[in-house]
């Protein structure tokens, strides 16, 4: 039986369909390790124990779960972690599966429960979440009143690392099934990143197009610059109802939130909407055809003037620089 | 087959939203109010089933103040046949965890074989009360739809999840959430928003529930601290002369942002 430090924060991490720690895991890890001391929680193969450990976590326990039922045996098995190592707080990743096994876990148990947070914090009566709300617009810090805090965190928030946990101890959990209802997953399809540019959550650097593209094939000169940016691409909602790219790539209050280095926004406007999950990002650039355009308003460096000439001719810049 | 779809009353994302930095709340006096789009979207997969399978109930429910009340109406003018809106100045800064015990007793007062919510509100983006209503009413959960087919005992999809699409499927009685992959919703007509004039709207308390709405029942989320963000500034911003390309380019060097 292990004995779990006073000051524990239990972490869920996400595992892949194909059996891999999720890439959440080192920020979750990150952040535990920032208000406490980080117990990592695997459903999934033992072998993933010594990865967690690599990312900080002092100690693993890992249960085994019938993967064709949805989201609750993982509630069942977060259940009877908690009961084992009575933690201060609960972090789990703000994904899909995350926010469900939260959420299930928060409702079922009565805890107090905070989501999106994109950093936590430890004061004289306990843990704290960091929320960034309206896109953005507002920064608001939430807590418990009491009891263990659950909390969801955004993926690619914290940038905080732990430091490596060599030799982790490790342990088998033993999970009781709730019996609770549960979906049945009849197949799963992982879809697999084949781009070899970055993701666009999490990405330091990001080129999104616009309804300014004008159709699906001018899309790719977002393509070249973010290439040659070695940036991840994004699109506006319009670029996205208009067909030019999936609904995947939509940057804005109903799409992917980012937070780059750097932004650059083709032919977009800047609705509201758009603004909204992007305007955190430290620097800004536009270049649009209507002087009026509202992100020129948030734009640290704006452009007035068709894309089609100032963009070959920034790609062909960047070029001569780098020869 | 009776379909409840959750609905919720939001600040419209095309304008400006405001947080009080005194309570912390939603200033619902700046900007338009609107009926979330992923809560419509998710009332039209209702609506559909409900136009080729007579007989199907389709009511909304919301928890909402008094002044929400013509926002849930035009669920009805959409062709729900029914509306439950939980009105209680109690509920004033409610957590995720009172707002799905709420949701919960709502959902079983109306009674359903599925319950169904959009995936994120545009306001919150918390994504987990579909998920807690279904622990809270002992059912599955199918969150994340992409495409929803509804039997007469089982309501199957396409879950976009994390890097994996899935195929689940669940038995009614069921939660689901959709995405905004789904088809947009219809227009309330003419006659749609005068039948809805006609048609049952409840308001009912924490009480007629029977929900202990009381912070000291158990644990809460609360807001300790709250801030505003300074605006962004307009920075540089040159017309086209036929070197913007280049500026840009010196700009993005000079900032090592290349």
């Amino acid at each position: 039986m292990t004995d779990f430090a006073a000051d524990s924060i239990l972490v869920l991490l996400d595992v892949t369909p194909s059996g891999a720690l999720a890439s959440s895991s080192a920020g979750l890890l990150g952040a535990a390790a920032s208000i406490g001391t980080p117990v990592a929680l695997i459903v999934g193969d033992e072998k993933l124990a010594a990865e967690a450990g690599a990312l900080g976590a002092a100690s693993v326990l890992v249960a085994s779960a019938d993967a064709a039922s949805l989201g609750v045996p993982v509630v069942d098995a977060l259940q009877a972690a908690v009961a084992r190592v009575q933690p201060d707080a609960v972090l789990v990743s703000h994904s899909v599966e995350g926010r469900d096994v939260a959420g299930r876990f928060a409702a079922r148990t009565r805890s107090a429960l905070a989501v999106d947070a994109v950093g936590v914090a430890r004061d004289d009566e306990g843990v704290l979440a960091q929320h960034s709300v309206y896109g953005g617009a507002y920064t608001v810090t939430s807590a418990p009143t009491y009891g263990t805090f659950v909390v969801t965190v955004r993926q690619g928030a914290v940038d905080a690392r732990a430091e490596a946990v060599s030799d982790p101890s490790v342990s088998t959990l033993e999970v009781t099934a709730s019996g609770a209802p549960a979906a049945s997953v009849l197949s799963v399809d992982e879809v697999v990143q084949t781009s070899t540019r970055p993701e666009l959550r999490g990405a330091a650097k990001v080129v999104s197009g616009g309804r300014g593209l004008g159709s699906g094939e001018k899309f790719a000169l977002v393509e070249q610059l973010a290439d040659a940016l070695g940036a991840a691409i994004g699109a506006s909602r319009a670029a996205v109802d208009a067909g030019y790219v999936p609904s995947s790539y939509q940057v804005g209050q109903t799409g992917v939130s980012v937070s780059p280095q750097l932004y650059v926004a083709l032919g977009i406007s800047g609705a509201i909407q758009h603004k909204a999950g992007m305007q955190t990002a430290k620097t800004i650039v536009a270049i649009n055809k209507d002087a009026d355009a509202p992100i020129f308003d948030i734009a640290d460096f704006g452009v007035v003037g068709d894309l089609f000439t100032v963009v070959p001719q920034l790609i062909e810049a960047l070029a001569a620089k780098k020869a | 087959m009776k379909i409840v779809v959750l609905v919720k009353e939001v600040p419209d994302t095309y304008g400006d939203r405001v947080l009080n930095l005194e309570t912390g709340l939603a200033d619902r006096a700046v900007g338009d109010r609107v009926l979330d789009e992923i809560g419509e979207r998710a009332l039209e997969v209702a609506l559909s089933y409900a136009d080729a399978h007579p007989g199907t109930e389709v009511a909304v429910v919301s928890m909402a103040s008094d002044a929400a009340a013509a926002t849930v109406r035009k669920g009805l003018a959409m062709g729900a046949g029914s509306a439950l809106q939980v009105v209680d100045e109690a509920l004033a800064g409610a957590d995720l965890g009172l707002t799905a015990e709420v949701l919960a007793a709502a959902v079983k007062r109306v009674g359903f074989d599925l319950v169904i919510a959009g995936n994120q509100s545009t306001d919150g983006s918390g994504g987990v009360m579909a998920a807690m209503v279904a622990e809270l009413l002992g059912v599955p959960h199918a969150t994340a739809l992409s495409t929803v087919e509804i039997g007469d005992d089982t309501v199957t999809g396409t879950r976009t999840s994390d890097g994996a699409n899935m195929q689940v499927s669940a038995p009614l009685p069921a939660v689901i959430s959709i995405t905004e992959a789904l088809p947009d919703a219809r227009f309330p007509n003419f006659k749609g928003i005068m039948a809805a004039k006609k048609k049952p709207f409840e308001t009912v308390t924490v009480a007629d529930l029977g929900v202990d709405a009381d912070p000291g029942a158990r644990p809460w989320s609360i807001m300790t601290a709250i801030a505003a963000k300074p605006a962004r500034a307009a920075g540089t911003k040159i017309v086209d002369e036929g070197d913007a390309g280049a500026q840009l380019a010196e700009f993005l060097i000079q900032n090592r942002l290349v």
